[in-house]
Formats: C-alpha cells, sequence, structure tokens
C-alpha cells in the first residue's frame, strides 16, 4: 500500500514529520522490508478473538499473503504476539513470561476490546486486567469485540507500516521498545 | 416416573425434620446439615429414587445464612430433586462433602470454597480452583474490593 | 514469579516426571494448564488446573438487568453462543409467564442447530489440526464461513451475535434468510461426505482414535458428562429429548448414541449430529409461521421472586441456568453450570495409562473451551 492510502493515521504521520525519514538509507530499508513482509506469531489466544484470528488464518481471509504465515508455538522463534482475548489477573505472570522470552525485535498486538481495555468486563468485574498495555507495551490497537478477520488485517499493515518507520543506523528511536 | 406427593413421602419417611416450600417450579426438601449427607446417599441408594446424576452443587449468600442447594436428577425416572441445606455460621461455615457419592462434586465443592468460604468435611482435595490463594471470597454479599472492581 | 506459577505442583514419587502442558500451548483450546506426571511416555495422573480466564460473570450477572445478561452469556462458550442466548430468554419468559409467537420459535431452533453445525465444524479443524492433518483446518473453515455470511445478513455479526431477546427476537431476519439456508443446507450435503473420506475412513486416524480414552458410561454419568462426549458412551443425555423446547417437539430426529465409548464413537456421534441438524433445519426451513417477532415486554424486567431453573442443549452438553431472585432488575444469584465444567474434569480418569500423544487425541475429542470453565 501506498503511504497516501493511510492518510487518516494520525500517529504515523506524526512519526513522519517528526524527523523519522522513511527509506532513509538502503541498509534501513533493506532490514525494514525483510522484517516487515515476515512477521511471525505465537500462538496465543485466551478467548473469543482466538477464533476471528484462526478464520483469518484460513482460506477466505488468508493472511499467509502478509507474511505471517507460520504459527510458531514456542516464543523463543516468534516475531510478534497477537494478544486476543481477556487477560486476568492469574494469567499476567505467564503473559510477562512468554514476553520477556522473545528475542528482538519484537511487537505486540492488541486484539479486541478486553486486549485493549477490558472490553466487555471493564465494570464490575473482579479479575479482568483492564487493558494488555498495563502489563506489555503495546504498538497496535484492534478494536472490536469480536474484530472482523479484515480488521485484523488492516492492524497487520498499520504494524507493517511501523516497522518500516523504524531505523537501524539510529537505534535512539528503539530505546521504548527495550522494556 | 414419581410425581411430587409421593416423592416427598419418601423422603419424609427418611428425614422427618424436612421442609417442602410451597409453590414452586421444583420439588425442594430443606434438611438440617447433619442429615445432608445421610439423606443424600439415601436418595443414590433408594431403588425407586434412584437419583444418581447431580446437575449442579452451588450457594446463594442470603445475608444472615448461606444455603447449598443441589439439583439431582434420575437418568432411570426422569424426575428432579432439589436438596437444599442452610449454614447460620458465617466465620466458619462448614457441611459434609458428597465426593463420596458423586465424583463430579469434588470439583463443584471446590469452586464453591473458592467463592464462599464454605468448607467441606471429607473433601480429598479443599484447595482453591479459580482465585488466588489470598484472595477473599468474591461472591460474598459483603465482599468490597476498591482496588480491582470498578464499580457502576 | 517462577514460584507462582509452579506452587501448587504435586510432588510424586522419585521416578516420576512432572511437565507442564502450560497455559499458552498451540492446541488452541484456550488457557488450560494440566499437570501431566509421565512414566516414560506413559501418563500416570494428570491434574488439570484452570482459573487463567476467570472473569467474573457470575458476580457481574448481579450488578446488571437481564437483558445486558445476554451479552455476557454470549461471551462464555462462544461457539453455542445463540444456545446460551437462549436458556436466558427462556428463564425469564418463564418466570414472567410470556408466552412467545410461533415464528419465534421456529427461528430461535432454526438459529440453534445452525449453530451446533459451526461448532462441530470449528470443531471438526480444531481435531483433525491438533492429529496433525492440518487440511481439515482449512476445509471445516471454508465450509463454516457460509454459516457465518448468513448470521452477518441477518444480525450484524459473525460470531457473537446476542440476537435473541426475552420476549423474541431483536428485530425480523433478512428477506433473504430462508432462501441462504435452503442453498446452505444443499451445498453441506455435497460436503460431508468429503469429511469422511478425508479423515473417517483414514488408517492412519482410525489407529489414533479407536480403543483410546475409555469411559464407562458409569463414569459418564458420575462425572455428569454430557453432549456428544456423554452421548459415545451411551448415556442418553439429550435435553432436547428429555425436556424439549422451542421447536424441537414438532421435529422428528434420533438421539445418536454409539456405544463405543472411545474416542473414535464420540467423533462418530459429532459428524452424525452435523446430518441430524440438517434433517431438522430441513423440516423447519419451508414452513416458518407469518407472525410477530416479539412479544410484548415492558422495559424493565422484574422477575417475580423465587427461584427457576432451565436446562438448554449446547454444542456441547447440557447448559442449565439457575436465577434466585427478589424482585429487583438484577439477580440476587445467577448460576450458569457449564457442560465443559464437568466434561474437563473427567479427564484424568480416562487419559491416564495412554501415551501422552494420546491425551491430545482425548482431549480433542471432549472439545473442550475453557472460558465456559471458568466464566
Amino acid at each position: 500500500m501506498k503511504d497516501e492510502d493511510f492518510g487518516d493515521n494520525e500517529s504515523l504521520e506524526l512519526l513522519k514529520t517528526s524527523g523519522n525519514n522513511f527509506f532513509l538509507t538502503s541498509i534501513d530499508s533493506l532490514l525494514n522490508w525483510g522484517r516487515s513482509n515476515s512477521v511471525w506469531p505465537l500462538t496465543f489466544a485466551t478467548s473469543c478473538c482466538g477464533i476471528e484470528m484462526m478464520a483469518a488464518g484460513a482460506s477466505r481471509h488468508d493472511f499467509a499473503r502478509f507474511g505471517i504465515e507460520v504459527y510458531r508455538a514456542s516464543p523463543r522463534q516468534a516475531d510478534v504476539i497477537v494478544v486476543a482475548g481477556t487477560i486476568v489477573h492469574k494469567m499476567v505472570p505467564v503473559l510477562k513470561r512468554l514476553y520477556d522470552q522473545m528475542p528482538d525485535p519484537k511487537y505486540v498486538i492488541a486484539m479486541g476490546a478486553c486486549a485493549v481495555s477490558g472490553g466487555p468486563f471493564f465494570y464490575n468485574s473482579y479479575s479482568v486486567v483492564r487493558g494488555v498495555d498495563h502489563v506489555i507495551p503495546v504498538d497496535v490497537y484492534i478494536p472490536g469485540c469480536p474484530p472482523r478477520p479484515e480488521a485484523l488485517l488492516y492492524g497487520v499493515m498499520q504494524l507493517q507500516r511501523k516497522i518500516k518507520g523504524e531505523s537501524f543506523t539510529n537505534p535512539a528511536d528503539q530505546t521504548d521498545r527495550l522494556l | 416416573m414419581l410425581n411430587k406427593e409421593e416423592l416427598s413421602e419418601i423422603i419424609r419417611k427418611y428425614v422427618p425434620e424436612a421442609v417442602f416450600p410451597e409453590g414452586t417450579q421444583l420439588l425442594e426438601v430443606i434438611v438440617p446439615s447433619e442429615q445432608y449427607l445421610s439423606l443424600a446417599e439415601k436418595l443414590k441408594s433408594d431403588p425407586a429414587l434412584a437419583f444418581d446424576y447431580l446437575i449442579t452443587q452451588t450457594a446463594v449468600d442470603f445475608t444472615t445464612k448461606f444455603t447449598v442447594v443441589c439439583h439431582l436428577d434420575s437418568v432411570k425416572f426422569r424426575h428432579m430433586l432439589v436438596l437444599k441445606s442452610e449454614l447460620t455460621d458465617r466465620d466458619n461455615p462448614a457441611i459434609d462433602s458428597l465426593s463420596g457419592l458423586y465424583p463430579t462434586a469434588e470439583f463443584f465443592e471446590r469452586e464453591i470454597f473458592d467463592l464462599f468460604g464454605i468448607r467441606f468435611n471429607n473433601h480429598p482435595n479443599m484447595k482453591r480452583l479459580f482465585l488466588e490463594d489470598d484472595y477473599g471470597y468474591p461472591l460474598r454479599k459483603d465482599f468490597r474490593d476498591e482496588i480491582n472492581i470498578i464499580e457502576r | 514469579m517462577s514460584e507462582e506459577i509452579i506452587k501448587d505442583v504435586i510432588v510424586g514419587e522419585h521416578e516420576d516426571y512432572i511437565i507442564n502442558m502450560g497455559p499458552q500451548h498451540p492446541s488452541t483450546h484456550g488457557v488450560l494448564r494440566l499437570e501431566v506426571c509421565l512414566k516414560g511416555e506413559t501418563v500416570k495422573y494428570l491434574v488439570p488446573h484452570v482459573g487463567y480466564i476467570h472473569r467474573g460473570i457470575e458476580k457481574m450477572c448481579e450488578a446488571n438487568t437481564y437483558q445486558q445478561i445476554i451479552h455476557l452469556t454470549d461471551r462464555m462458550d462462544y461457539l453455542s453462543a445463540h444456545m446460551n442466548n437462549e436458556a436466558v430468554c427462556m428463564i425469564v419468559e418463564d418466570a414472567m409467564q410470556v408466552e412467545v409467537p410461533e415464528r419465534v420459535k421456529y427461528i430461535r431452533t432454526i438459529l440453534d442447530e445452525l449453530n451446533r453445525i459451526a461448532s462441530h465444524q470449528l470443531w471438526w479443524c480444531a481435531f483433525g489440526m491438533d492429529l496433525g492433518a492440518l487440511t481439515s483446518f482449512f476445509y471445516g473453515l471454508r465450509d463454516r464461513e457460509h454459516i457465518l455470511d448468513i448470521f452477518e445478513e441477518s444480525f450484524g455479526s459473525r460470531l457473537l451475535h446476542s440476537f435473541v431477546c426475552p420476549g423474541g427476537l431483536m428485530h425480523d431476519v433478512h428477506p433473504n434468510f430462508q432462501k441462504r439456508t435452503k442453498e446452505f443446507v444443499k451445498y453441506f450435503k455435497t460436503k460431508l461426505p468429503e469429511y469422511d473420506q478425508l479423515l473417517t475412513g483414514n488408517i492412519i486416524f482410525q489407529n489414533r482414535a479407536i480403543g483410546i480414552g475409555h469411559m464407562s458410561r458409569e463414569t459418564a454419568i458420575g462425572f455428569g458428562v454430557t453432549g456428544p462426549s456423554g452421548r459415545g458412551s451411551n448415556f442418553s443425555c439429550d435435553v432436547r429429548k428429555i425436556a424439549p423446547y422451542g421447536a424441537y417437539d414438532k421435529v422428528q430426529f434420533n438421539e445418536i448414541l454409539e456405544p463405543g465409548c472411545d474416542v473414535f464413537a464420540r467423533y462418530k456421534v459429532r459428524m452424525a449430529e452435523m446430518w441430524e441438524s440438517l434433517s431438522i433445519i430441513e423440516q423447519l426451513i419451508d414452513n416458518i409461521p407469518e407472525g410477530d417477532y416479539t412479544a410484548k415486554m415492558k422495559p424493565i424486567i422484574k422477575l417475580p421472586a423465587g427461584e427457576y431453573f432451565r436446562r438448554v442443549e449446547t454444542a456441547r452438553g447440557e447448559l442449565a441456568v439457575y436465577v434466585v431472585s427478589d424482585g429487583n432488575k438484577s439477580p440476587y444469584r445467577m448460576k450458569f453450570r457449564t457442560p465443559n465444567f464437568s466434561n474437563l474434569f473427567v479427564m484424568n480418569e480416562i487419559a491416564s495409562g495412554y501415551k501422552i500423544a494420546d491425551l491430545i487425541a482425548i482431549s480433542g475429542s471432549l472439545d473442550l473451551v475453557i472460558p465456559d470453565i471458568d466464566r
């Protein structure tokens, strides 16, 4: 997709104007092209959004054409963790441990209303964590309950665009990722 | 299949103190907690009753007392019964366990212990099921947790 | 941090080897932690740990009105969401003594059966995938998309619709609903024999499924295992036959019972149930009576004080709802007896003594959905 087609995306426009130039050097562009077109996710689905994630991988909305082809069962071999479903207090140490075991560069997509902010369980629930960004830093938020598979594909495209904006030769932009 | 009157006759012979509330959807019987286990044994072993399928077991918190409620069904005769027992001690409520009769009761009782704090005597594995050890008993009516619950 | 995760390990004997099939594993059933004690490759015993998706739905029900609770029940067993919604609606209608129109009963039953087929299709995909036959994943989801198209046209949502409300439906179905459902039934009847060709007659699959995970009828009744898992052990537990609701008393269908008691018997029950569901839909789809799509209900629903009980048959077993009401617009106590809670805890009985690879086949044949266990 061309940059102009993402015209309604404010935060990425800010990134562009703040001096983070796309395709700055040829090393950057080569690395970012490789990384963005081949993000491999970890199998992590807690509840209903997991079914829409599986449907996005099936034959109608195929996400293998975006490069997220192989699901890795082990976090040591995965690039992105798509948190699909509600996170509760008992699950938090497990999620943090999985995130820590993933090698850099790693990304997080929060899929579904429960992972974004607690979703339908925001009021009156005693054990739900209101948003997975209380635990790990999130790159892309996908709202919906559950989001359509096309929404997941759009989220992945946004992630690819964000990766293209990274800079290997200027790693100061990556410090917030090293938490 | 026995109807409500015949069932209540048979139960009254086993436990004379049983109380049968009027006007309910299914036949309900309230027994004192000391005779809860012995009545359950008779309900399962009596060939005319044959209540061998425990549908669910739960507890309700009426603010002065707890009530343990079991819904029983018979696979052969298809009649249903609700067995209840009341506990008035709110600090250390305890009642007998049905896990010797129905294997599934072991897990229903762990859930009740987790959410209400009611202990079951002679239970093989009395531990919490869903929550962590220091959490408190959320389904009690006097449970307040300002940190985790956002009330509306 | 590791202490918190392993704090309730059961310490076994000297040569026991305990491994953790942890909360994150690729069998896509959800977050279930199985602590498996092995001797060589044979499973000695296993202990399931649940609670990794416990959201406190029963406590939330005490603070919400009955119409809001319907949206919460969707998220418990999301693959038979319509049956869960229908259970709450029916208990409210029984308590308020409201009679729903005939049109509503027919449409609810047709949607129940479509949802049952969609759930069994997803079970078939995931079961084949767990055993290594990745092709079944694509076949099953391709056909499931047809049902989701029908849902999306009428309700607007693919997975969690909340289309029923106490008194009837939220709005009438789309005019194309009947035509598209008939086309789907015709299409799917040509596809089900393909499923049989892929897996049922496959010699590798039969070797992995026949004779594995034996569950006797007494075990099934004692642990309360209902649904297709129980019917694979000759336990007759179909609520649609015991206490018919909706339009089930107007159709002819068989309750599928298999005496085999193993993984293959449970598999055959679910495949046969898909055929029965197609036949139920065929009997009802041409005869939907005209009329209102809802009965008149007040906007604020207050159940009269008392206790109510209702059972329905979801795709995985018997769901029972128990409500204690004190006359307010929220229930005083609402308890859901979910089928997966009872189906899970039989696993120690039936998986002990088999190899660890058989454990995957057994848990796939029980067809568990973990948020239903934890609520």
